[in-house]
């Protein structure tokens, strides 16, 4: 977080220190989102596809699993897209959230 | 809004790209450098001579391990090709990751090969996926997450372009950041294509430890048959207990001839050899088609019978095969390898560029400020390590498999050791000389090293270029070759920065303006620039 904290230096002059925490936490807030939260995402998306891809079982696995990093990088591109860092944080658990919904309803 | 959106992509960039750029480099640059691994071992083997490829390898290598481990479990028997000249073997000896044995066999006589220890070009295979001195695990992991951050690079690099066609065909040298800049995007888009197929491949190569999540939603608890559904690995059969010889090779060959015409045997893997329970499995060589995912076919290796045909269906399976297959780069011939080779190697300068890029900006930032911080005095002394110091490196591993004595133990391992102590003294070397000196110094210094590499083959081996290229030896002769050209390409950077001015600045022997503390807001943006900023001309 050293570097993270560099950046901040450089603005650090020109902002009040309450817009300077808030630009930090905002950015903290994204890369837990994009890095992590964005795992789950991926992680999730790979449990439903495989078991949902109109594929033999193995195929649709690795499929999924292949798709993954492309979910992953996806969720870390909006993550610090989208408008506010709120609003990354909430994208990622929607997506997240309506994954696993799909997850349990499918059972088993 | 628009803007605010290649803003935000931009710093993603910056950042993903910034925090494992150093390992980035380093995998980049190992990895370009494992494209050669067999010849890489050809060289660091001088006492091995030119040897081709024979019918018998196999049975050689068969009878060698009833030698080596009878009592094995599982042998793995690797033959020698046009490009790999000895028979590698590996061999259970014992439960877990540490349990394997391995030795490099003369093809002919299947004595182990009368050659100095070295782990060859293995060495730059193995660190550029699972770094050293770590466990084989965690280096792993880490790779694979600096491969996740360069494909957000990668993906967010191309957002912020909005004149990616234009950029292609932009370069203006000498011109400090701008040339970074340029350097930097003509590196990138050029071989754009490599990188975003090197990155992806990469992921996928260790998907089931990073991702492992689908196998177990599809296959709760029961790895094993999700490998033997979709790469028909089935599990190893069990151990009969009543002793039985392995059957002769040679009918198998045949029966593998005729099941793919043309084709030839890589591999030969064997389980409880010696026992009735015992298989054969015949590998087809991937260096014949383009997927990794391995054509094989199984015998019983007490009967001979055919158990198993394996590889020929199953299209996600293939793919996979496929993108490893082109991660790998094995099925390519000469001219293909050196396509990738140079794409390795733009991608190496376009990571390096990137992390100088960084560092440029930064001091430049700072010195509008006033005050040069701690952060960009650190990336600065980093870059130079992690990027001149690297190659260094390199050439150390190449200078002490020459001077090393042969009959040292642990000569392998003291190869390696030799290869990071060059390393860390790089990383300690920019404390003495600061900026520019430190750059140059560590270039020119692996210049002198790569160049004088055939030089020192006069001198301690039989095998020098002259001999090379009188004996036939292409492949040795091409390595020498190869080494004064990296030479050559070092001490041009070495040049290159050397003579750098750094826009508008007057001659300051040679110094940059490192200690910037002591004089801040004098110097203007332009002459802050370190100079090294030219070195992407090469």
């Amino acid at each position: 977080m050293t570097r993270a904290g560099l950046a901040a230096a450089s603005l650090r002059a020109r902002l009040p220190p309450g817009a300077e925490l808030r630009r930090v936490g905002g950015i903290l807030l994204r890369v837990a989102a994009g890095v992590f939260g964005g795992y789950g995402v991926a992680a999730l998306a790979t449990m439903l596809l495989s078991v949902s891809l109109p594929m033999p079982r193995a195929e649709a696995v690795v499929t999924a699993t292949m798709a993954s990093f492309a979910v992953h990088a996806g969720a870390m591109v909006w993550a610090f897209a989208a408008r506010g860092a709120w609003r990354a944080a909430g994208g990622i658990a929607g997506a997240a959230a309506v994954l696993w919904l799909s997850l349990l309803m499918q059972g088993r | 809004m628009k803007d605010g959106f290649r803003q935000s992509m931009a710093w993603l960039h910056t950042w993903s790209g910034l925090l494992v750029g150093w390992v980035l480099f380093a995998v980049f640059l190992t990895g370009t450098a494992a494209y050669l691994r067999p010849e890489t071992s050809f060289w660091m083997r001088p006492e091995l001579g030119v040897s081709r490829p024979a019918p018998g390898d196999a049975e050689v290598a068969l009878r060698a391990m009833q030698g080596l481990a009878p009592t094995s479990p599982s042998w793995f028997i690797v033959l020698p090709d046009e490009r790999e000249t000895t028979t590698r073997v590996f061999w259970r000896a014992g439960p877990g990751r540490g349990g394997f044995r391995e030795a490099v066999l003369d093809p002919a006589t299947g004595e182990r090969a009368a050659a100095r220890e070295t782990m060859g070009g293995e060495f730059f295979y193995r660190f550029h996926f699972q770094l050293h001195y770590v466990s084989v695990l965690w280096g792993r992991w880490i790779v694979s997450v600096c491969a996740m951050f360069m494909l957000v690079a990668i993906v967010s690099g191309i957002i912020t372009h909005r004149r990616i066609f234009k950029d292609f065909f932009t370069f203006r040298p000498g011109k400090g950041q701008r040339s970074w800049l340029d350097g930097h995007n003509v590196a990138a888009v050029l071989a754009l294509p490599y990188h975003l197929m090197i990155t992806y491949t990469g992921l996928v190569l260790f998907m089931l430890m990073v991702m492992p999540w689908g196998v177990e939603r599809a296959y709760p608890g029961d790895r094993a048959a999700f490998q033997a559904e979709a790469f028909g690995r089935e599990a190893a059969r069990p151990r009969v207990g009543t002793p039985a010889p392995l059957v002769p090779l040679a009918p198998l060959m045949e029966e593998a001839g005729r099941h793919w015409p043309g084709a030839r045997i890589s591999r030969v893997n064997v389980t409880n050899a010696g026992d009735a329970g015992a298989t054969i499995q015949l590998v087809r060589a991937d260096s014949e088609r383009i997927s990794f995912n391995a054509q094989s076919l199984t015998f019983d290796g007490a009967t001979g019978a055919l158990l198993q045909a394996r590889g020929e269906n199953r299209p996600a399976a293939e793919v996979r095969g496929v993108m490893y297959g082109l991660h790998i780069g094995r099925f390519a011939g000469p001219a293909l390898r050196a396509l990738f080779i140079l794409s390795g190697l733009a991608g190496t300068v376009m990571v390096g560029s990137g992390c100088v890029l960084w560092a440029v900006k930064q001091r430049q930032a700072a010195l509008k400020r006033g005050r040069v911080g701690f952060g960009v005095l650190l990336v600065e002394h980093l870059n130079v390590a992690a990027i001149a110091g690297l190659p260094l490196a390199m050439a150390a591993f190449l200078w002490a498999n020459r001077l090393l004595p042969t009959g040292m133990t642990d000569r392998a391992a003291w190869e390696v050791h030799v290869f990071f102590i060059a390393w860390g003294a790089c990383l300690l070397h920019p404390l003495l000389r600061r900026g520019r000196r430190a750059w140059v110094e560590q270039f020119a210094l692996g210049a002198a090293a790569f160049a004088l590499l055939p030089v020192l083959n006069v001198a301690v081996t039989e095998r020098h270029l002259l001999a090379s290229l009188l004996g036939g030896d292409a492949v040795r002769a091409w390595f020498d070759l190869g080494l004064l050209a990296c030479g050559g390409l070092l001490g041009a950077l070495a040049w290159k920065v050397s003579r750098h001015r750094p826009a508008g600045a007057g001659r300051r022997g040679g110094r940059v303006p490192d200690g910037a503390e002591g004089e801040p807001a004098r110097a203007p943006a332009g002459r802050a620039a370190p100079a090294i900023a030219a070195a992407t001309d090469a």
